[in-house]
């Protein structure tokens, strides 16, 4: 037991899928460019199409022309911002507000204060206290009539959150967005692989994915814009990707990708209910083995494999630690494991206070979770969480006791 | 996993967060002459320091602490340092004296290891007031500016001197200002004050 590693953090990454791998070391000496016009080259192109379809049917479009390949999902969500910034700094621009929410990841975060460094309009909307938008406050921002900065350029709303897990409600907001002319993009890094994705029912402009969370590798991911929804480059060069997005094609990534997503749909199912069972079987674990703590996140809406939990009276880098000398790794919203001197942005959104933020837990279940692994952990957390908590000034005062037990789907 | 460890901790870190010295067990009894309590959960972290004090010396000492890995560390090593130690002696330490006794702390987390002192110096205060000894050890009139962590405008001289010149690093070194924010106009002056001072 001693030596036992577990490996609870596949939100922040997963490992290569064993089918992704082998296809990667088979391919790992097709050198060839893909926009080479020889047998080589084109045989290159079409193992990069080959992925680019494959990505296509994971979200649900037929049509893979409108996958852009990036390096991930940061350079996925600039790129969207990049464009708005295009449209909105015309002069004359109409439409320049930017409504975004409060829990995106720092990617979309920093790029809208860019842009509002930049005079744009921009708003962060709020969630409740289980991490879902605030739908009323998202219709009056996009009336011009009730609310600052004119008409709005584009919503950008996560699809589901990487630290709480929660779903949001896609298909209503870009709906609502439609209905008031603006562009609308979502960050779908963690959802996709994880949930059903369908660009189409959902009816939005722009999405982002990374492969590194599908059980790929790093260093790829990709925009979806639908076909006229506006895009420049952030890399400027030659034509690949239509001249949106410069630079030699990365073979070994794409292929990596397309692989990823061809098991990610194949799996999708089975994985929703596996995983889900574990994490559940975790939560139950932990809720009736340590007591005063609360489950953050949607009771109904959330991602099958995260479970965020805060221990009052304990702090969220202490359990970490304590955790990790045990071999097993998550992550946690409190300042001190963030560099910062602020606890997690997601959490304080949702209202709980730093208390419940800096005592944060995020364990992220995938592919590779087993029940031993599980029960491994409700072996270990409890006296770790007892200690500390024993060595602690701040009595744990919690009441609220998540009951999040019923499942999405 | 020891050698991974090792990265983000010394060794002597690591063996003082999982095995902390002094730590108050709530079942004992241990006679107390003088508490300190200092922090707020607000920012993450609170320090508590009880002290058993013969002849102006720390005969005993227990602590609290809801704080990280580097909190619980360095107040166990401060509460090590402490034990038998005259009183003056005692109110002098300060973090970088307790980082250094733990092998070092990484950059970041310096600020984590700042409280303990500040929680026994609060303890020391609040014993020579009750012995009609006020303010005896204090440096020439300290000031306090940061009222919610008990930070003097000696600990923002000090900062300055480490090098410290904006209000974020001033934060990173000291803390200061991440409860209330109420001191932020007031240090701020001082801040730059003490960097014409000390500055290049």
């Amino acid at each position: 037991m001693d030596n036992r590693f577990v490996y609870m953090d596949y939100n922040a990454t997963t490992p290569l899928h064993p089918e992704v791998k082998k296809a990667m070391i088979a391919d790992l000496e097709v050198y060839a460019n893909a926009s080479s016009m020889h047998e080589s080259g084109r045989r290159a192109r079409g193992r990069v199409e080959k992925s680019r379809k494959a990505v296509a049917d994971l979200i649900g479009t037929r049509d893979p022309e409108t996958i852009y390949f990036t390096s991930g999902g940061s350079e996925s969500n600039n790129t969207v911002f990049a464009a708005m910034y295009e449209i909105g700094r015309k002069a004359g621009a109409g439409r320049r507000k930017i409504i975004t929410t409060a829990i995106e990841h720092p990617c979309v975060l920093n790029s809208a204060i860019h842009l509002r460094d930049e005079g744009f309009p921009v708003v962060f909307i709020g969630v409740d206290s289980r991490g879902r938008i605030d739908l009323a406050a998202l219709e009056r921002e996009l009336d011009p009539a009730r609310s600052e900065g004119g008409p709005s350029l584009l919503v950008s709303v996560m699809a589901a959150n990487n630290e709480i897990g929660t779903v949001e409600d896609i298909g209503r907001v870009a709906a609502l967005a439609r209905a008031a002319g603006a562009f609308f993009h979502t960050d779908a890094t963690q959802a996709v692989g994880k949930m059903p994705v369908d660009v189409e029912a959902w009816d939005v402009d722009y999405l982002t994915m990374s492969c590194h969370k599908i059980y790929g590798p790093k260093g790829i991911g990709a925009l979806y814009a639908r076909n006229k929804a506006p895009l420049v480059p952030l890399i400027r060069g030659g034509h690949q990707e239509k001249g949106v997005r410069a630079g030699t094609y990365n073979n070994l990534g794409i292929l990596g990708f397309g692989v990823a997503a061809e098991y990610a749909r194949a799996e999708l199912a089975d994985y929703g209910r596996r995983v889900g069972g574990l994490r559940e079987r975790l939560r139950a674990g932990i809720v009736g083995k340590v007591p005063q703590i609360r489950v953050n996140g949607h009771q109904r809406e959330f991602l099958p494999n995260t479970l965020n939990v805060s221990f009052p009276g304990a702090e969220g880098e202490a359990i970490l630690l304590s955790l990790d000398m045990e071999g097993i790794e998550v992550s946690t919203g409190s300042a001190c494991a963030s560099g910062s001197l602020e606890p997690s942005h997601v959490l304080m959104a949702t209202g709980v206070g730093p208390e419940l933020a800096h005592g944060s837990i995020r364990f992220s279940l995938g592919r590779g979770t087993t029940e031993e692994e599980v029960d491994y952990v409700l072996e270990k957390l409890p006296p770790i969480i007892a200690r500390l908590r024993r060595m602690s000034t701040v009595a744990a005062c919690v009441d609220v006791v998540g009951d999040n037990n019923e499942h999405s789907s | 996993m020891s050698d991974a460890f090792q990265w983000l901790y010394s060794d002597i870190v690591k063996e003082h967060f999982t095995n902390p010295k002094n730590v108050f067990d709530p079942d004992e009894e241990f006679r107390t002459d003088a508490e300190g309590v200092v922090g707020n959960i607000k920012c993450g972290d609170q320090m508590m320091f009880l002290l058993r004090i013969e002849e102006d010396r720390i005969a005993d000492v227990r602590w609290k602490t809801y704080g990280c890995a580097s909190a619980i560390a360095s107040t166990s090593m401060l509460s090590e340092v402490i034990k038998g130690m005259p009183l003056r002696e005692a109110y002098g330490i300060k973090p970088a004296d307790i980082a250094r006794k733990l092998g070092g702390l990484p950059e970041n987390k310096i600020h984590c290891s700042v409280l303990g002192d500040k929680a026994l110096r609060a303890a020391i205060d609040s014993w020579l007031e009750k012995h009609g000894r006020t303010g005896e050890f204090k440096g020439e009139d300290a000031m306090e500016i940061c009222h919610c962590l008990n930070i003097t405008d000696k600990d923002i001289e000090q900062a300055v001197k480490d090098g410290a010149r904006s209000w974020g690093q001033l934060q990173e070194a000291t803390k200061i200002g991440t409860v209330c924010g109420g001191c932020k106009v007031k240090a701020e002056e001082l801040l730059h004050e003490f960097a014409h001072i000390y500055g290049d």
